[in-house]
């Protein structure tokens, strides 16, 4: 219930109980160690947060938040249009309801015509031995193709391939439809089947009527971080259909071929999964900000802030996978996992570095049943600055495009332009600059503000291989912290190739690699540097005043 | 550039803004002739998320032409939110791929949504078979999609967004015909588009103008 309980919480009460009192305002700049209580730990906003409070992967793969998710549409639809406070985005969403109607009676038609043979046959044929995507399509029987170390595939209930991650759909049928075979059995029987274990391999169900995810990892993942990326996947086919689409594609036509309506995203999926594979971002369920002076990023939120439009939500600069700035309607929150979905869209096509998209966009988590319309465009050609306005109304785009171009004339006028090249120079900082000869790496995540810190991955990590075994340490470490049945607040691991340590407090997470030579005192006093390296840094690393518009 | 008949009015230099929208199955070069054209250069590009906006000014002798290209996404899903794209368009490029049949085939499904869409005289349509570069492979005769063009009364070139062949050439025919149809409208007879004055005064009210 846990999970319920919080999502009323950034929906009703926005920052409800977790706002930090006055009082603990002022100890915060008094204090240069961390405040144990939530709201004045380093990186904690000052004038709350903006995002949707989430604890951990926890609320993702609970049993409560799965019931909440097969029966959340009408709920969530209802969610965001609490007259009291938010009565414009109501309306904007009963428009957006209309619309969707209107998408649902062209699917009708298309599944109609599909039916009489009208249609082009589907696309998917071309798919990945098409030069673009410079993936060759695999071999199944293979030996290489066994051996990657994680599968992931999507199936629908009929037992119809979805997606595979390597190789062929089509080629894969029979095994998706061993699977399917495998949920069926257990159901029959009012049970579910949640995974295998044998023979170093893992088999991770996840069911999302109507579909089903299952993942083969050789991982050290636990099960359910596995179960938390599938669910990132089942969101990022979301984020193209809406909820409300997708069941009723399957609803007209149990043996829907959902191919045909996902050709040209499976790069998005793929990239969705290479992505958890090396970004701690998914695992931290929290958002890193690019480090950049307060003072330039205040300006640059500003600037967004400024220029606003009726139909806008969200406006959100990026740069590579980091947060540059986000401004937010009052009182509407962004979910981590939406932002990382738009974080991925983009880093998944090159097709937004020419001229101005515009496209439908559903944010999942924020609201499953309708969709958005983005504006995504570079700021210039050479930059790797990113601007995404998330607008209500799909016939704003000239509106939208207009709120660009008064954006970056405010750039200009404020002269911030040179120091944010200058910041995207460096994006990452070192971890030398901490100053602890011994400390690796780490990052730290303020749970108040959803985001986390963490310097670039150095020496001795320096090979793909090593840095996501790095990160598998974290998973590892977190996975423990996190464990439902027994999570742990200190964990400290010695292994043969580096020592880490893990602290887990209603506040923060910290999370540090430290050399295999350091002692366990060595460790602790060097949590406490960190620490108040942190607070020192905080409005430099973290975005301590969201705007709003 | 050969200007057709139209006849400069002096002192007056008005700008016309209009909407251009590529259609085409997946993968045909739409994104492809839209970034030769407006930048000149080629990549091979991912599939469209969506749509991309693009704008190009064209300095004619007798008016500028700003054209708002909108380059579609040729995959399925967003079919059913095409129909905002090409709303309010003035001219509309279909595109397929000469080396696969079953693109224009697409392209004719496109016309016909397009026809339910607008009358005759209120948009510019041109077929354009892309890829010539690959003439080898070619599965769409020049005769076979000049013929249908002919009986549709549409305009027809065949490009190369790689090799750069007559891209520029199918934007260029596009605009003369608009700014021919404009000049037709406000002559002798004030009906029809005329009635409304076209220049600055076009106000936008959305990305898409009913």
């Amino acid at each position: 219930m846990a999970a319920d309980v919080h999502k009323k919480k950034g929906w009703e009460v926005p920052n409800g109980s977790l706002t930090p009192g006055d009082g603990q305002h002022t100890e915060r700049s008094e204090s240069p160690t961390p405040g144990l209580a939530q709201g004045t730990e380093p990186g904690a906003g000052q004038e709350g947060a903006m995002f949707v409070h989430t604890r951990s992967y926890e609320d993702l793969t609970s049993p409560e938040d799965g019931a909440a998710v097969a029966r959340s549409p009408e709920e969530r639809c209802g969610e965001p249009g609490e007259p009291t406070t938010m009565e414009q985005i109501s309306k904007d969403f009963s428009e957006l309801s209309t619309q969707l109607t209107g998408m649902a009676l062209d699917l009708e038609e298309e599944m109609r015509q599909s039916k009489e043979g009208k249609l082009e046959p589907s696309p998917q044929t071309t798919r990945r031995d098409s030069v673009l995507s410079g993936k060759e399509e695999e071999d199944v029987t293979m030996d290489a193709w066994r051996m990657h170390r994680k599968h992931v595939f999507v199936l629908s209930e009929a037992g119809k391939p979805v997606y595979s991650r390597y190789g062929s759909e089509e080629a894969l049928s029979s095994t998706m439809g061993v699977m399917m075979a495998l949920v069926s059995f257990l159901e029959a029987e009012k049970n579910a089947i949640r995974s295998i274990h044998a023979d170093g391999y893992k088999v991770v169900f996840v069911r999302r009527s109507p579909l089903v995810l299952v993942a083969v990892a050789r991982t050290r993942q636990s099960e359910q971080e596995i179960a938390h990326e599938l669910l990132y996947i089942y969101y990022q086919i979301l984020s193209l259909l809406t909820w409300t689409q997708l069941n009723h594609i399957f609803q007209q036509k149990q043996n829907y071929d959902l191919r045909r309506l996902l050709a040209g995203s499976e790069r998005i999926t793929d990239n969705l999964l290479d992505l958890m594979a090396h970004d701690p971002s998914f695992l931290m369920g929290a958002v890193r900000c690019l480090p950049l002076a307060a003072s330039v990023r205040d300006a640059v939120s500003s600037s967004l802030q400024q220029a606003k439009a009726k139909s806008l939500v969200f406006s959100i600069l990026l740069s590579g996978n980091q947060l540059v700035s986000l401004v937010r309607k009052k009182d509407q929150f962004l979910h981590p996992i939406d932002l990382h979905l738009l974080f991925n869209l983009i880093s998944s096509s090159s097709s937004f570095r020419e001229g101005e998209a515009w496209t439908p966009i559903c944010l999942p988590k924020f609201n499953s049943s309708g969709f958005f319309h983005a504006h995504i465009s570079y700021l210039e050609q050479e930059m790797d600055l990113c601007l995404l306005l998330v607008s209500t109304d799909r016939e704003d785009f000239f509106t939208v495009s207009d709120c660009k171009r008064r954006f970056q004339e405010r750039l200009r006028r404020r002269g911030v332009h040179h120091a944010l090249q200058e910041a995207l120079r460096t994006p990452f900082y070192s971890v030398a600059q901490v100053g602890i000869p011994d400390l690796r790496h780490f990052i730290y995540k303020s749970k108040s503000s959803g985001l986390f810190t963490s310097p670039e991955i150095e020496a001795p990590y320096v090979r793909e291989e090593e840095k996501e075994r790095l990160l598998g340490l974290y998973q590892y470490l977190h996975s423990r912290a996190h464990n439902s049945s027994r999570p742990l607040k200190n964990i400290y691991f010695t292994g043969p190739r580096e020592n880490l340590l893990a602290w887990v407090t209603s506040a923060f997470e910290l999370y540090i690699c430290y050399s295999p030579l350091g002692t366990k005192a060595g460790a602790i006093s060097a949590v406490n540097k960190l620490m108040k390296w942190i607070r020192k840094e905080e409005d430099r690393l973290f975005i301590l005043t969201p705007q709003t518009y | 550039y050969m200007q057709g008949p139209l006849t400069p009015s002096p002192g007056i230099h008005p700008t016309y803004p209009y909407k251009v929208v590529l259609l085409g199955s997946t993968s045909v070069g739409k994104s492809s002739l839209a970034y030769r054209y407006v930048r000149n250069d080629f990549k091979e590009s991912l599939p469209t998320v969506g749509c991309s906006f693009f704008t190009q000014t064209l300095h004619m002798e007798v008016a500028t032409v700003k054209l708002e290209i909108w380059d579609t996404a040729g995959q399925e899903k967003y079919h059913s939110v095409c129909h905002l794209y090409y709303r309010g368009a003035h001219a509309a490029l279909l595109v397929y791929d000469i080396t696969n049949k079953e693109t224009l085939n697409r392209a004719k499904l496109w016309l016909r949504d397009l026809e339910k869409e607008f009358l005759p005289d209120e948009i510019v349509i041109a077929l354009v078979g892309n890829k010539v570069d690959l003439a080898a492979e070619r599965e769409v005769t020049t005769e076979e999609g000049e013929e249908f063009a002919r009986t549709r009364g549409l305009l027809f070139m065949e490009t190369s967004a790689k090799s750069n062949h007559q891209v520029n050439d199918i934007f260029m025919a596009i605009a003369q015909e608009l700014l021919q149809r404009e000049q037709k409208a406000r002559a002798p007879s004030p009906h029809g588009r005329s009635a409304v004055s076209l220049g600055e005064s076009r106000v936008r009210t959305g990305c898409c103008q009913p």
